[in-house]
């Protein structure tokens, strides 16, 4: 006999995922749910213990805890837990204590499978419970996007075609027309007889450094071959191989699988995989004439934008894709420069910091960007040039959507515009002396690119900044605390925090209170490991590499960088169609509710991550390559 | 009728109640068969510890406080241990208390005279409850309703009373915050104390009680959600004060 339970039904009508169910199937669960009283301190749940039903919060508040003891997760009144062990052979995931005197409603399997079995909201809420509600949305988004889903080994005709480095240009040529390929792998093979690949030779390569400067057919290949080839993993996607392409300026890209080549695509096996192409907007902004003609290509970016985001491409490609239109402008624009100022006095690099140099930049986002002279940089010969070099591009990013940024960090200011060895004593200085100002410098000047000219010099400032970074505790620890100055807005356990007054009332700011702070908090890490990858995703890597955080650490500040991402992109795209300014002031009454939890599950992960740095300063791991062994102290 | 008690003045003050033997005395002596089964089925040892004790939490709406001259309007009825409340096992009777229904209590209980004519007598509902009971301590807010009414209702019918361990969690809550059982003197300064600071004698009442255990507030006077109180505030207690091992015998009456 079922009686009616009308205190147990009344309540969890308030809350989802009950409040969307009829009333009798939540009439039917309040009859079939048990009740149990904990006081704080006491264990709920234990690691590994059999379990046949999932519990709801009636009052109080429990804690959820990862199985090696770590902090997971807080619920309050209303919520659910233990449905992730239904789903997973009825075992304990995270063991579970009562942080307040805590009353649960006890509700069986047999209601559980029959609420999952014929009610959608209910199927849907628990499936996508706890933190692996963000890997599956993450997932699903990659999953709707073609260039995402395919795996770019698919697009792998043939094995590759090798010659080894000892060869001719002649004997190369031969096997190429015998194998009938546009490009060949010169490889080098070692005593064990394991070969890697030096180089890449192209039918180009062929026409315009070999038989246009009329050299020997005996030449040696190795002379004619581009070294060190960019090369991209077989486990990749068509669209990182698009962006590699993209990014370097190549044609073919060799595909690796455990550092062995397994193939090499072209450009036009990816074309196909493009219709509206990003490539076309690239290679139309760096054919645009004059400044003018750029400007009008922003429409074309703001469409590539918009579909990207409405096609559900995931937040690195969106990022990547705007960084190379980035690019593309910038180059462009130096370009411009020089046809009116003509050539640079002396070689030069331009740098793009921030946001572009991650790889993550979005519409709205100021030019940050500085300038590195050769050594032989003399003032009073060659500032002028260099003065009007950057004031040139710098209005013409601004002209370009890109806002002169408010602190100066552009090349126009004299500070910026300096000789690799003054740069390169910024860099030690800011690390041996962390003052206020040099944090400030450090969070901008660390994340760096070459945009154009001598974009290699980038690489031993990168090294030079991994290693001495690395090195320094007190460096670190600073830069940690700076991470910590902005902190996700959630309160203490359910809701957002929102701005209470001015322009922005009752929204709150996406990238200052969310992607910021977790780039920041990402970036120390980095630093500590002594990795010099620029893009947040990238230095998660090496951090998992390094395994520098608790184990499901670094995914987890993945997928929540890759949520807030999302939103502040769908953000953006909804204001580029409106034509609206953009910015990234976002309301939560206007996110779906599957969005505003996503998004609260990234902010608890973001604000973890604080905590943990608080109570463990960043410490140097030593340069990367080191031998790194996880501490459990 | 009157049934002597003898056991009541041989047990001196502070003395655990000897259920099990007071259990076997009624079997020699009882006539109706549901009772005879009840005594028989018997009850949890004295020593035994509050984990392992099936209890059940017992709620009367009634239509007055006199056992006499009020009846039952309504029972609700939930089994428990200490590391779950069966709710999904409770049990819920209205029952037509003939025309005693007043006023005054239907204020409390909403429950009407049209909606109790349908219902049957408290007889027909005994051998449900009694069931429900067998082998279980009985667990209540204010024992008097509880065991007195059942008590009045039994001998009533079938002439003859109806004993059955009670743990109140209302007597629980009065010794922890009343100071009843120590002299005069340190009650006198308790007393002086709160007067002082302005503080009123903690209330026993159910909602009350259960709020010092940040237990939620449910509404009250409905039989079935007052027993689920009782065993949660129950649960509470036995958290706070006491421990799993702690014998049944210092808590029922």
């Amino acid at each position: 006999m079922e009686v009616e339970q009308i205190e147990i039904a009344n309540h969890l009508r308030r809350f989802e995922p009950f409040e969307a169910l009829p009333e009798e199937v939540v009439a039917r669960v309040a009859a079939n749910a048990d009740v149990v009283y904990h006081k704080a301190g006491s264990d709920i749940l234990l690691l590994n213990d059999e379990i046949h039903e999932f519990y709801f919060i009636r009052s109080g508040v429990v804690e959820l805890f990862r199985r090696d003891g770590e902090f997971y997760n807080r619920l309050g009144e209303g919520e659910i837990f233990g449905q992730m062990s239904l789903m997973m052979h009825n075992r304990v995931r995270f063991p579970t204590r009562a942080l307040e005197d805590t009353l649960l409603y006890i509700i069986p399997k047999e209601i559980f499978d029959e609420l999952c079995d014929n009610h959608e909201v209910f199927a849907d809420f628990v499936e996508f419970g706890d933190r692996s509600r963000l890997r599956q949305t993450v997932s699903r988004a990659q999953q709707s996007n073609e260039m995402m889903r395919t795996k770019v080994s698919r697009l792998i005709g043939r094995e590759p075609v090798i010659v080894d480095q000892t060869a001719s240009v002649h004997q190369t040529a031969i096997k190429m027309t015998e194998e009938r390929v546009s490009s060949v792998l010169v490889t080098d093979t070692n005593e064990d007889g394991e070969s890697s690949v030096v180089g890449i030779v192209t039918d180009q390569d062929l026409r315009t450094r070999f038989i246009a400067p009329a050299l020997e057919f005996d030449t040696p290949i190795t002379a004619i071959m581009s070294a060190n080839p960019v090369t991209l993993d077989a486990n990749l996607y068509v669209f990182d191989a698009m962006l590699a392409m993209l990014r370097h300026n190549v044609h073919h890209l060799p595909l690796m699988r455990s550092q062995q080549a397994v193939g090499v695509i072209a450009l036009s096996d990816l074309i196909r995989y493009e219709s509206q192409n990003s490539l076309f907007v690239v290679a139309k902004l760096l054919r645009a004439q004059n400044q003018a003609e750029l400007v009008s290509l922003g429409k074309d970016i703001d469409a590539s934008f918009v579909r990207m985001v409405n096609e559900d491409a995931n937040s690195h490609m969106v990022g990547s894709a705007m960084t190379v239109f980035g690019r593309s402008i910038f180059q462009r624009l130096v370009e411009l420069a020089e046809e009116q100022l003509g050539p640079p006095p002396i070689p030069c690099c331009f740098l793009t910091l921030g946001s572009m140099a991650r790889d993550e930049l979005l519409p709205g986002g100021d030019q940050d960007n500085a300038l590195v002279l050769d050594d032989s940089f003399d003032a009073v010969k060659h500032d002028g040039y260099f003065q009007k070099l950057a004031a040139f591009v710098s209005d013409g990013l601004a002209a370009n959507g890109f806002p002169y940024c408010k602190g100066g960090v552009m090349a126009t200011t004299d500070k910026w515009r300096q000789p690799r060895h003054v740069w390169s004593k910024y860099f030690a200085d800011w690390i041996a002396y962390p003052s206020k100002d040099a944090m400030l410098n450090s969070s901008m000047f660390f994340d760096l690119d070459g945009v154009w000219g001598h974009t290699e010099w980038v690489i031993p400032f990168r090294q030079q900044i991994a290693r001495q970074a690395a090195n320094h505790n007190l460096f670190l620890s600073s830069l940690g605390r700076a991470a910590l100055y902005r902190t996700p807005p959630l309160g203490f356990f359910k809701d957002f925090v929102l701005e209470q007054d001015g322009e922005h009332k009752n929204s709150l700011n996406l990238k200052r209170r969310g992607t910021a702070p977790l780039v920041a908090l990402v970036r120390v890490h980095a630093l500590a490991v002594g990795s010099t990858a620029q893009n947040t995703f990238e230095r998660l890597e090496d951090i998992k590499a390094a395994r520098y955080l608790p184990p499901g650490r670094p995914e987890a500040l993945r997928d929540a960088m890759e949520i807030m991402s999302m939103v502040r992109q769908r953000h953006h795209a909804e204001q580029v169609q409106h034509k609206q300014k953009v910015d990234n002031n976002i309301n939560p009454e206007d996110l779906s509710q599957f969005d505003r939890r996503n998004l609260k599950e990234a902010f608890q992960v973001l604000n973890d991550a604080q905590n943990f740095l608080k109570v463990r300063p960043v410490k140097g791991r030593g340069f990367k390559g080191a031998k790194r062994v996880f501490s459990t102290s | 009728m009157f049934f002597p008690r003898p056991e009541k003045w041989k047990r001196r003050k502070g003395e655990p109640l000897p259920w099990r033997g007071l259990y076997e005395k009624r079997l020699a002596q009882v006539r109706h068969l549901l009772l005879r089964e009840f005594y028989q089925a018997g009850v949890v040892d004295a020593g035994t510890a509050l984990a392992d004790v099936p209890m059940v939490a017992l709620d009367f709406e009634t239509t007055g406080f006199d056992p006499d001259k009020d009846a039952i309007v309504s029972i609700g009825l939930v089994p428990f241990t200490l590391r779950r409340i069966f709710s999904s096992r409770g049990q819920y009777w209205v029952v037509n208390p003939g025309k005693r229904l007043k006023k005054e209590s239907v204020v409390f209980h909403r429950i009407t005279h049209s909606e109790v004519q349908e219902r049957p007598d408290l007889s027909e509902v005994l051998p449900g409850l009694i069931t429900a009971m067998t082998q279980s301590v009985v667990v209540v807010h204010y024992r008097q309703i509880e065991r007195r009414f059942l008590d009045a209702a039994v001998r009533q019918r079938w002439e003859e009373g109806f004993i059955f361990p009670v743990i109140d969690t209302m007597d629980i809550e009065a010794r922890l915050h009343r100071q009843d059982d120590k002299g005069w003197w340190t009650r006198l300064k308790a007393h002086l104390a709160a007067r002082l600071l302005g503080r009123d004698r903690q209330s026993l009442r159910l909602a009350a009680s259960r709020t010092r255990y940040n237990l939620p507030v449910y509404s009250p006077h409905h039989a079935l959600t007052d027993a689920l109180a009782t065993a949660e505030l129950f649960q509470a207690q036995a958290a706070w004060h006491f421990t799993p091992q702690t014998p049944v015998s210092d808590l029922w009456r």
